[in-house]
This record gives C-alpha cells, structure tokens and sequence, in this order.
C-alpha cells in the first residue's frame, strides 16, 4: 500500500530536520491530510506504527488533521465544501470545479526534546 | 536477512532489468541504514520545542519527477505513464501501437510489475527497447525507479517513452513519474462506475482509453454513463473508445498520440 512510502518519506524528513537540530527524541509529528489527497489516515497510522521502529520517532505521538476539500465552481465562481470527490456545486449545481483545498499531504510541525 | 529491511529476499527488492539479463542480488542501490546510536542518558535537563515545517511529504519524489521532466523535455522525449487494473489491455496496446507505428517512430518502454518479465518479453518482441521493472512487494513506480531505468534504457531524443505502470488503480496517482501525459486505460469488463469508485487516479489523468468495446455486446457497460462518472470526478478528461483486438477507434489513439507529441515537442 503506498501509506508506507508515504510514511517513511515523513520519517525521512522528519529525522532530517531533528538531526540538523541536535535533538535527542522526536515526541511529536503533526501531519495535515487532505480530504481528497488518496492518503487514507487509519492506514496511514497503522503504516507509521509499523515504519518508525528505530528511529528518532518511535514513541512520538503522530496527530493528523484531516483537512476539508473545497472547491471554486468554473460556472458561478463560489467556493463550496466538497463531501467527497463527485459533489455537485452547492450553489448553482454544475459538475465543473477545481479543488482548491483538500489535497495536501504535509509535515505540519514537529515536537523535538534537546538538551538546551 | 537484514532485520531493519528485511533485505536479503528477492521478492523485497526492486530491480530494473533488460529481457536478456539475468536476476543478481545487487544491494548497491538499496540504502538502508544500520546506525543505532545510543544516547547517554544522564539526569539532564531536556526543553520540548516546536518547530513549524510545512513540508510536502510528497517533496522528493515530486523534484525527482520534476528532474525527470526537465531531462524529457530537453531531449523531446514525449513520455507517457499508462495507468489501469491489471488485464485491462496496457501490454497489449502498447503491443499493438508499437508495431503499427514503429516505422515512423521511435519507441522505448518502461514495464512495471511485481514479478516477471512477462511484459518486457512482449514488448521486446516488438523489436523495442524495453526495461522491466520488478518492484518485488511494491504497489507503485516512482520517480526514482524511472531515472534508473531511463539511464539503463539509453533512451533518444525525438522518442516516445512509454512507461507501463504496475497493474493498480490506487496507489500509482500520487506518484508523478515526470510524464507529459497520464493515460488511465479501463475495460469494458471491469463495469462503468469505474471512475466514482476510484476518483484519485481520474482526477489525475489527462486521457481516458475505455478498451476492449469489441465485448460490449456481452457485458453490460453503459459508455455514456461511464465517461459521466468519469467528467464528475475530472471534467479535463478526453475519451478514446477502441478494441486493442478489432483495430476498431485505434486510429483514433493514433491521431491523439502524433498531436500530442507535436504539441509537447513544439517550441
């Protein structure tokens, strides 16, 4: 399943970042997972337990937001939430839209412990 | 057996190989790490920090498939990644377009699978290069695997590089491989809600093949609904309906294919 490419590409840069900090343990690893970005949050949970052994993550709360999908009609130009990938605009109707919010697949933020 | 990886058995590590090699264990391109450092835990002070990142966890793959389309695009290499199901006819028409048109042009391919070198055969038979990529308990190609691969291809300039993706409707749509164009192939067998029930790999594609219409008298597939299904999820989409096996609506994939290699080569 590709969860667990997705979940050593986070360990990479994760230890990446940790390392060029000097910190001893990583508690923490905040991650936004859009809506419609293909990434599924249970697997990805399970595939990051399964990944951080050994590493400066294992034992590091993992936190995922789940981030709403949006989109702008190409007919009225509102934005509308978006249920799931085949919503019709909430305003006029039309099947034509870009998504403008709901893919993102990200590193929020780390927690580091060090010895300053 | 490596306990980090559990490198060691063939079936966990990719390789990239022409249909006249034979299978080694080489580990030279698998990285993998054995450091355990261990901390001195003494009765010091540790201080929490927070540090805002906000790094695309898709970051390297996405500037190696950027590098790859940079070098395609340098050398008017017109690259395709051909998405599906297994047995929805990629090989086959690929088959099929290769020796059609191999006269008047000049194509090199990139097969992905979990085992075999089934596909690569194939094509090799067409008298095309071809590398198969086996990516052992991998679901996906990535962009790492196709540089490889591209470099062990030797693959000219004023070509069209095909890359056969493995067989999944799931996983290969978050991996950009630096194609000029995804094509998502479907069959008629495989029912016309196909698009609502895997959206991601639609919503990434730029054209959408719907093979094997020679069965639609057996099956009961609905091609309007399904290029439907299909507009609702990516209203970009162009359609192509062909039978690989029948040649019916293959002029068609021909025509699309010499404009969009005009067009992306075009300066």
């Amino acid at each position: 399943m590709h969860e667990l490419s997705v979940a050593q590409n986070i360990i990479e840069i994760v230890e990446e970042h940790a390392k060029k900090l000097h910190a001893l343990t990583v508690s923490e690893v905040e991650l936004d997972i859009g809506m419609v970005s293909g990434v599924v949050p249970e697997t990805l949970e399970f595939a990051m337990d399964v990944a951080v052994k050994n590493t400066m993550l294992e034992g590091a709360k993992i936190k995922i937001h789940v981030i709403q999908a949006k989109a702008k009609c190409c007919q009225c130009n509102q934005d509308f939430k978006m249920d799931d990938i085949y919503t019709l605009c909430s305003h006029c109707g039309s099947l034509q839209f870009e998504i403008i919010q709901g893919k993102e697949l990200k590193v929020k933020s780390i927690k580091i412990e060090d010895k300053s | 057996m490596c306990e980090t990886c559990g490198c060691g058995q063939p079936d966990d590590h990719v390789t990239i190989r022409k249909p006249s090699e034979k299978h080694s264990h080489d580990h030279n391109d698998h990285a993998h790490s054995h450091d355990h450092e261990h901390e001195h835990h003494e009765h010091t002070h540790t201080h929490s920090h927070e540090i805002l990142l906000e790094q695309n966890i898709m970051q390297k793959n996405n500037l190696l498939a950027e590098r790859n389309r940079g070098y395609f695009e340098a050398k008017n290499i017109f690259t395709l990644n051909l998405v599906s199901s297994p047995g929805s006819g990629k090989t086959s028409l690929l088959e099929r377009t290769i020796n059609d048109l191999k006269k008047e042009i000049k194509f090199f391919v990139i097969e992905g699978d979990q085992q075999t070198m089934n596909d690569a055969n194939r094509i090799n038979a067409t008298g095309a290069p071809v590398v198969q990529i086996n990516t052992g308990n991998g679901c996906h190609l990535d962009a790492d695997m196709i540089a490889k691969a591209v470099k062990k291809l030797n693959v000219a300039g004023k070509s069209i590089l095909m890359i056969e993706n493995v067989g999944n409707l799931v996983c290969p749509s978050l991996f950009d491989l630096g194609e000029s164009k995804r094509v998502v192939v479907i069959s008629v067998t495989e029912g016309d809600d196909k698009p609502i029930k895997y959206p991601n790999m639609f919503m990434s594609s730029h054209l959408c093949i719907i093979n094997k219409t020679d069965l639609l008298p057996y099956v009961d597939f609905n091609i309007a609904k399904a290029k439907e299904y299909a507009m609702r999820v990516n209203h970009h989409l162009e359609f192509i309906e062909l039978s690989v096996k029948t040649g019916e609506g293959m002029d068609k994939w021909y025509d699309w294919l010499k404009k969009s290699n005009n067009n992306s080569t075009k300066f």
